[in-house]
């Protein structure tokens, strides 16, 4: 065990900490309660550990108040993660969760800003079958929620594809190193018998028996694209190319997105540059970081266990020490690198040795059919006869990717017979917007997000329209909580939840991911939202300097105070 | 722990200062036996004082995020170091009636979203603001509201709670306090305050509201039906069902009516308008001309709405119409050979289709609806124990609607009640006993109750019953419907019950679940062993609902436990259950 140099944080540990402890690495009694038949639901301890296997329960928010009255439990229904590290997947397991969604699931496949598939909608009595078919297609579901490192990100960025393979290398290594170590998710959905003659005490030998104090999120940028928005993951690594070469990766730590309203000891934060590794080192500095969280993190209040507080506690430098200290080398000087924006680049891009890879527009990541846009039988149709791969970006698109010169045309005409969009006839606006899941399924969700953004897009595209800023790349995010999922207060035009019709509107983060937004307005509905933008984005057509940004526009006017820290975000 | 200090103790100087000087000194072993110390000798003072009185609280949270909760789950604490009796509960939990029975309420409600109540608030919100709410006279309570004052209707919830808890006759105990986000300093005051009334006031003895209910003078029967105001009408089933099976509560107020368990209810439906002006349409009447019913005269359409059977041809109606018709074709159905043919065109038809099928009809109204039965009562077992829900009388309808002979047709009672039957309406009821179907005198006699679809309805009575008694015999429920989601009817209360073990075993078949059918009586037989220890420890089993299929096949799979699981021929476990039936062991309520 590693000797404490810095202080712990003290306090009691949290009921969640307890579940842990209990759990008998994860298992607590999820084979009971998943087979009770007279609930379509789980306890709330065993639900706790269910986040671990990569999925929970969520119930149908708009028909709660209706079936309390029925005398109907809530409408129970699981959602499921799988574990994409840096979002790739085959032709053939594109196929197998397109068809999980539609027998199990409500019939749509949503692309997360993990760069995850999400089910929405799954009962429990079909969970087993699910996870049973989701393993089979090679994927798997563990640790894709709870308080572990989470899917690995990846830019999927067609435009540097020969690095791309050796950096999704390394994301998928990072994802495997750091998978937790027990065998309770194989015991309960995958039938996996005890073995005779295993150790009765299992080994966690990174996490331990109580894991993290809280999620841990690992993403990695490869410049000039910041897609994965690098600074909002606990730990980022930014790909260093020379000379067509990856040298290394820059790696900055403690970001993260989550607070709570009216709560200013939390605030979302960016992660810090602190050095330089090689590509060969990367397992090692991730579990050292991972290891300092795990021992340092505050395991008694939820909202301050992020890694962030972590850092923000100790003091960045003394976590670099730590971090040294237990590596027993010392990271390199940080390498320049230069980030031109967070968002995707639509459409047919040609890659090296003669590959070439369409990017698709998908609106808030839902992949369906609806009667005018039939995506999801197109992109089927598309995965039986794609011989390369699909990529799920972080800005919830898809990317076809891989597709030889020979088969470019069949699958063009594919796209176009299914009218898929790579969405040129949008505004910059709308293909630069992001949104979470919220209402009706989230727990948390406070307001809408996926099903409201994109009416209040059409709106705001009338303004945009107005004044001659269609083709101008603004970033726009909403979720329906402080939570973040949609990495909101990086968006240049961010709206968080507050009520029902209800957000809080901030302005001022950077284009390139690189600096967080200020509140501007507090509580406020649609109707102040449009008046807001039609002031501001006329004042930005009129006023703005050659180049300059939305986000940067409004600092130096004086509509927002610049955020430089995370810790006077609330300022 | 903050220092004590003149300004916000209730101490003198000197005694501060010796606080301050012993407080630092305790460890937290003896600051607790200090705390519990100082409640006891506090409470026996009380108690002293008011001998006779309770000193009963009931807290009631609405809680969104938990912070309601936790709050009054503190303030349940207090109260009981202070001595007091006291429930603490999630509004949602809370039995409405109860409100009757208890003198001193203190609520602490979050506002959620545009003002509305939080999601475990919002069935007690709404029965306190409809027509049902009772007078509460004999109630104190106060209000703890929380909030945020960036939200534009802040601590609504809380304000309506306060305003309509006066408006039915509370007295405020202590005045509202609306809490910010920052709500701990102000919840304190306002614990304090409710303290100090508590004290000053002295808990005040339950109110008895037995207010000497004037006695009915009308014995109501089926003769005189009572008109039971309808409370309650919600459809069970959820979104997407193929069902509708309707949850009806009525008022028996004034009516002198009693029912035990087990026992039906009458119901007197009136006629759908459709088909009666269909009826009229088709014989071109005036719908208002006056025909006479047992010497009462009244319009034509209205006798047809309440009075007259429209919906069942019988042997006799058809020989009735007879006489006024000259169509040959209806004459040939007529006649004694043809009485199967006759049999099989009575199947599934009504007098409309009589109306429509024949021709040349020489009929007033008069003799048209002489020629007609009199609308009979529809029974349905009873839903409801009056101990759980005195003056009350609940009833679960499945509403029956299927397409024959070209139209659709629809059940008289059941879809009056889902259709047209609204809460404020009175509907014509009167008790039907039913002494076959009857819980054990002993109430540590072993149930098991077999009941899929609206044959659960009995078992609900039932197990109120068992509650507000509290039997302390085991009780196991079958139960199954079409869909899990959507059909599983008063999921939320068979769940209470095995939470707080009321019911011990519920098994569960959802027959369109799966790929194969799932039934009750497949359920029975996975538990084979099980069950036939319940029987041989003197259990007794209760089948209500379907007669056709389902009672038949639940009788088989009986036998059939029996015989295998007692080794006994299928001659001796027939022999088993007919003397289960002489014990009133085996009891059905079927239809």
């Amino acid at each position: 065990m590693e000797k404490f140099v810095l202080t712990p944080p003290d306090g009691p540990p949290s009921d969640v900490e307890r579940i842990k402890r209990e759990s008998n690495y994860l298992r607590g009694t999820l084979k009971e309660t998943m087979e009770d038949r007279i609930t379509a639901g789980i306890p709330e301890d065993d639900n706790r550990l269910m986040k671990f296997h990569g999925s929970y329960l969520q119930d149908d928010r708009d028909l709660r108040a209706e079936r309390q009255k029925q005398k109907l439990e809530p409408a129970y229904q699981f959602m499921i993660r799988v574990r994409t590290p840096g979002g790739v997947a085959t032709p053939e397991q594109w196929l197998a969760m397109d068809e999980l969604a539609r027998t199990y699931a409500n019939g749509t496949l949503k692309l997360t800003t993990r760069q995850a598939f999400q089910f929405h909608g799954v009962l429990k009595w079909n969970m087993k079958k699910t996870l049973q078919a989701i393993n089979e297609a090679l994927l798997t579901t563990l640790a894709a929620c709870g308080d572990v490192n989470r899917n690995v990100m990846c830019n999927p960025n067609p435009y540097q594809s020969e690095v791309h393979a050796e950096v999704y290398e390394w994301a998928k290594k990072l994802s495997d190193y750091l998978l937790p170590q027990t065998r309770a998710y194989y015991e309960i959905w995958l039938d996996e018998e005890k073995v005779a003659g295993t150790p009765e005490v299992e080994q966690e030998p990174i996490y331990g028996p109580l894991y993290l104090p809280r999620k841990f999120k690992i993403g990695i940028a490869v410049p000039p694209s910041n897609d994965v928005d690098v600074f909002s993951q606990d730990l980022g690594f930014i790909a260093i190319v020379e000379h067509g070469k990856l040298t290394g990766f820059n790696v900055a730590i403690g970001g993260g997105m989550g607070m709570t309203h009216g709560d200013r000891t939390t605030y979302p934060q960016l992660a810090k540059v602190i050095g330089f590794c090689k590509p060969e080192q990367v397992i090692d500095v991730a579990e050292k970081i991972v290891t300092i969280q795990r021992d340092y993190g505050n395991r008694s209040v939820r909202k301050h266990a992020r890694f962030k507080y972590t850092i923000d506690r100790l003091g960045l430098d003394a976590v670099k020490t730590e971090l040294e200290r237990r590596l027993g080398w010392n990271l390199e000087e940080a390498r320049p690198y230069y980030f031109e924006h967070n968002g995707d680049r639509y459409g047919w891009v040609e890659g090296v040795n003669g590959t070439w890879h369409f990017t698709l527009f998908v609106e808030g990541g839902r992949v369906k059919d609806t009667d005018d846009y039939p995506l999801m039988t197109g992109l089927r149709e598309i995965a039986k006869v794609h011989t390369g791969d699909f990529r799920l970006t972080a800005n919830q698109n898809l990317v076809i990717a891989n597709v030889p010169s020979e088969k470019k045309e069949e699958i063009d005409t594919l796209i176009k017979q299914y009218k898929l969009t790579d969405g040129k006839h949008y505004s910059a606006l709308r293909r630069n917007s992001l949104a979470c899941v919220a209402l009706p399924t989230c727990g948390l969700a406070m307001a809408e997000a996926e099903r409201y953004l994109p009416t209040l897009i059409d709106k705001i595209e009338e303004i945009v329209e107005e004044n001659g800023l269609r083709d101008e790349e603004i970033t726009i995010r909403m979720t329906g909580c402080p939570n973040g999922c949609a990495r909101h207060v990086l968006g240049e035009i961010a709206f968080i939840g507050k009520s029902v019709g209800k957000y809080n509107m901030y302005l001022g983060a950077a284009f390139d991911g690189s600096r967080l937004g200020k509140l501007y307005r507090e509580n406020i509905g649609e109707k102040e939202i449009l008046s807001e933008l039609r002031t501001l984005l006329s004042r930005y057509a009129k006023e703005r300097l050659r180049g300059e940004r939305f986000g940067d526009f409004v600092i130096r006017a004086g509509v927002v105070k610049e955020t430089t820290d995370g810790m006077n975000f609330h300022d | 722990m903050l220092p004590f200090q003149v300004t916000n103790s209730p101490f003198n100087e000197e005694q501060v200062e010796l606080l301050n000087r012993l407080w630092p000194t305790l460890n937290s072993a003896q600051k607790l036996w200090l705390s519990g110390y100082l409640a006891a000798t506090e409470s026996v003072g009380a108690l002293q004082q008011e001998a006779s009185a309770t000193k009963e609280v009931t807290v009631l949270y609405g809680s969104q995020t938990g912070n309601a909760q936790k709050l009054a789950e503190k303030v349940g604490e207090t109260l009981k170091h202070r001595g007091f009796h006291v429930t603490v509960s999630s509004m949602l939990d809370f039995k409405p009636n109860e409100l009757k029975k208890i003198n001193t309420l203190l609520l602490v409600v979050s506002t959620y979203g545009e003002g509305e109540p939080p999601d475990n608030a919002l069935s007690f919100y709404e029965f306190l603001h409809s027509k049902r709410a009772p007078k509460l006279d004999h109630l104190r309570f106060s209000v703890l509201a929380l909030g945020d004052t960036s939200y534009e209707h802040f601590c609504k919830t809380g304000k309506d709670f306060d305003k309509r808890l006066e408006e039915l006759g509370g007295k405020r105990l202590y005045e509202r306090v609306d809490c910010d986000v920052d709500y701990e300093e102000k919840a304190a005051k306002w614990l304090e305050g409710v303290l100090g009334e508590l004290d000053k006031q002295g808990a005040i003895s339950v109110a008895t509201t037995s207010s000497a209910q004037a006695k009915p003078t009308t014995i109501y029967s089926r003769k005189h039906p009572f008109q039971a105001e309808v409370l309650e009408n919600i459809n069970l089933n959820g979104r997407g069902s193929n069902k509708e099976t309707r949850h009806i509560e009525l008022s028996l107020e004034g009516s002198g009516l009693v029912f035990e368990p087990g026992d039906a209810l009458g119901v007197f439906p009136k006629n759908d308008p459709e088909l009666v002006d269909a009826m009229i349409e088709k014989m071109k009447w005036n719908p208002d001309i006056l025909v006479s019913i047992e010497e009462k005269e009244e319009p034509l359409r209205e006798a047809l709405l309440s009075r007259l059977e429209i919906t069942v041809l019988t042997e006799q109606l058809l020989q009735a119409f007879a006489t006024f018709s000259g169509d040959p074709d209806f004459h040939a159905l007529l006649s004694s050979e043809q009485e199967a043919k006759r049999k099989e065109y009575m199947k599934g038809r009504d007098v409309l289709d009589v109306l429509c099928d024949f021709g040349s009809w020489e009929m007033t109204p008069q003799q048209f609806v002489s020629s007609l039965r009199k609308l009979q009562p529809r029974f349905y077992s009873i839903a409801s124990s009056l101990l759980a829900y005195p003056d009350e009388v609940h009833i679960t309808v499945g509403a029956v609607r299927y397409e024959a002979h070209g139209r659709l047709r629809k059940g008289v009672c059941s879809t009056f009640c889902a259709e047209r039957l609204h809460i404020g309406d009175k509907l014509p009821v009167f008790v039907h006993q039913n002494p076959n179907f009857k819980l054990p005198k002993d109430t540590h006699t072993p149930i098991i109750m077999i009941g899929p679809g609206t044959g659960v309805a009995p078992f609900r009575a039932f197990m109120q019953e068992r509650e507000a008694i509290g039997a302390k015999g085991k009780s196991w429920l079958f139960f199954g419907d079409q869909h899990f989601v959507t059909d599983f009817l008063y999921q939320t209360e068979w769940q209470t019950w095995l939470k707080n073990g009321v019911l011990t075993k519920m098994d569960v078949a959802f027959s369109r679940d799966t790929k194969e059918k799932v039934y009750v009586q497949h359920r029975m037989i996975e538990q084979s062993k099980e069950l036939f220890r319940w029987l041989e420890e003197g259990a007794a089993v209760y089948v209500c609902g379907d007669k056709q299929r389902m009672a038949r096949d639940v009788h088989e799979t009986l036998i059939h436990i029996i015989a295998k699981e007692g080794k006994m021929t299928s001659e001796r476990a027939e022999a088993y259950v007919a003397d289960m039936q002489k014990q009133k062991r085996y009891q059905r309520d079927v239809y």
